[in-house]
């Protein structure tokens, strides 16, 4: 096969080619960080996921330590069945309990992991009891008009505040 | 009414299905003449040299220029809630996603798949491929197959080009000019694009779109009247069906990957 002048040239555009696609990659889109090694798969409970997705974070101490793998429906506990891809490296006491929390006012929802005191550390597949669910705004407020209007009836029987709170 | 009989729809209809069987074929040639051309790699190299070198200048300044505009609009609907930094998300996802390979497609049609048209069409009518059957040539592999290989290999490498140099142009605006800050710029982007799900489906879409538009200027031009004023025609069927039919196909990806 003949050599010619187009050799170099062509040579040099898949090489540009190449290198924006790596760039874009490595830059945009963070190949390096990719965990490609599957991490250990532990499974939790909750009454309410609120707006969780799949692929969120779980974070212990602001760092990501895992990912939600899947979730489902448990029809026998009327509750909601979440798989969690934890990275490998980091391990957490059996006793750690998980809790739905949400980055910002209106960030992303992700799942909270705080370390327990049990010696032995959670392994795969399994469950984790202790969750404390998202939380609903409106089963907020309904606590609040309640509280405020237990509070209304106790203190002022006779009385002419009724406003207030229970608005 | 006389210039419209029932029968001219009948005509119509048969004539289209006549085109596309006769499209699935000429399609399906170039599919199996992969090999061949592959092996032939001269004449591939200088399909690739006359489709990508000529063109990496114009997509490149286009990419710089959509990165640009798409930073400017962005950062003004962002900071409005004020989550400017989110900029180099926007940009990095709408180039990734959409416009690199749609604009990258239609700037290719205009610039490569005219050309291809033109030169194919002009081959046809100076009666070159008549000439090449004499000397048991096949018009075909030789000329039409390598430029459609190239043209398929060209579109995802200008593609790339593309975005990147858009997702460069994205942060010269936002961070040097508006004052958007660059860790977060970056860090933001990284957290909102996936390898696979958008780089990847990004790629899968710029190679769909290099088989569509090479085919369908070569095929415009394989069939063109052999006139002035049919390569003429050709030419711009090329660049309004190649233009169509990506936009069509783009709504299709887009439904199948992302939702």
């Amino acid at each position: 096969m003949g050599r010619s002048k187009n050799d170099i040239w062509v040579g040099l555009f898949v090489l540009i080619g190449l290198a924006a696609l790596m760039f874009l990659a490595l830059q945009s889109a963070n190949l390096l960080s990719l965990n490609f090694q599957r991490g250990y798969r532990i499974t939790a409970n909750f009454d309410n996921i609120g707006g969780l997705k799949p692929k969120a974070a779980v974070r212990s101490a602001g760092v990501v330590v895992g990912r939600v793998a899947r979730i489902g429906f448990d029809d026998e506990r009327f509750q909601a069945r979440i798989e969690l891809d934890m990275d490998p490296r980091f391990h957490f006491p059996k006793d750690s309990s998980l809790k739905i929390l949400t980055s910002g006012l209106l960030g992303d929802q992700y799942i909270g992991i705080e370390p327990g005191a049990d010696d032995k550390n959670l392994a795969p597949g399994d469950n984790v009891s202790a969750t404390q669910s998202a939380v609903v705004l409106e089963n907020l407020i309904s606590q609040f008009l309640y509280n405020s209007a237990a509070g209304n009836a106790s203190s002022g029987a006779g009385g002419k505040s009724s406003g207030g709170g229970a608005k | 009414m006389s210039w419209w009989r029932p029968s001219d729809i009948g005509f119509a209809v048969r004539r289209g299905l006549d085109d596309m069987g006769y499209a699935a074929r000429f399609f399906w040639r170039l599919v199996r003449l992969a090999g061949p051309t592959f092996r032939r790699f001269s004449l591939l190299r200088d399909q690739v040299h006359f489709l990508g070198n000529y063109s990496l200048a114009i997509i490149a300044v286009s990419g710089l220029f959509v990165g640009f505009v798409l930073a400017l609009q962005g950062y003004n609907i962002l900071q409005r809630y004020g989550s400017a930094e989110a900029v180099g998300m926007m940009v990095a996802l709408s180039l990734l996603r959409e416009l690199g390979p749609v604009v990258t497609a239609l700037l290719f049609a205009g610039r490569a798949g005219t050309s291809l048209t033109a030169e194919i069409g002009l081959m046809k009518a100076g009666e070159q491929f008549s000439a090449m059957e004499m000397m048991a040539v096949d018009p075909i592999q030789r000329i039409i197959a390598p430029r459609f290989w190239a043209g398929v290999i060209v579109m995802p490498l200008l593609t790339a080009v593309f975005n990147a140099v858009g997702v460069m142009g994205g942060w010269v605006v936002s961070v040097p000019m508006i004052g958007v800050d660059p860790g977060a710029f970056w860090s933001q982007m990284q957290g909102g694009v996936d390898v696979f799900d958008d780089l990847g489906n990004g790629v899968v879409k710029s190679v769909v779109f290099g088989f569509t538009v090479t085919f369908v200027a070569l095929l415009q031009g394989y069939v063109a009247k052999p006139t002035a004023e049919g390569v003429a025609r050709a030419t711009t069927r090329t660049v309004v069906m190649a233009s169509l039919m990506v936009l069509g196909l783009d709504f299709l990806l887009t439904a199948l990957m992302f939702s």
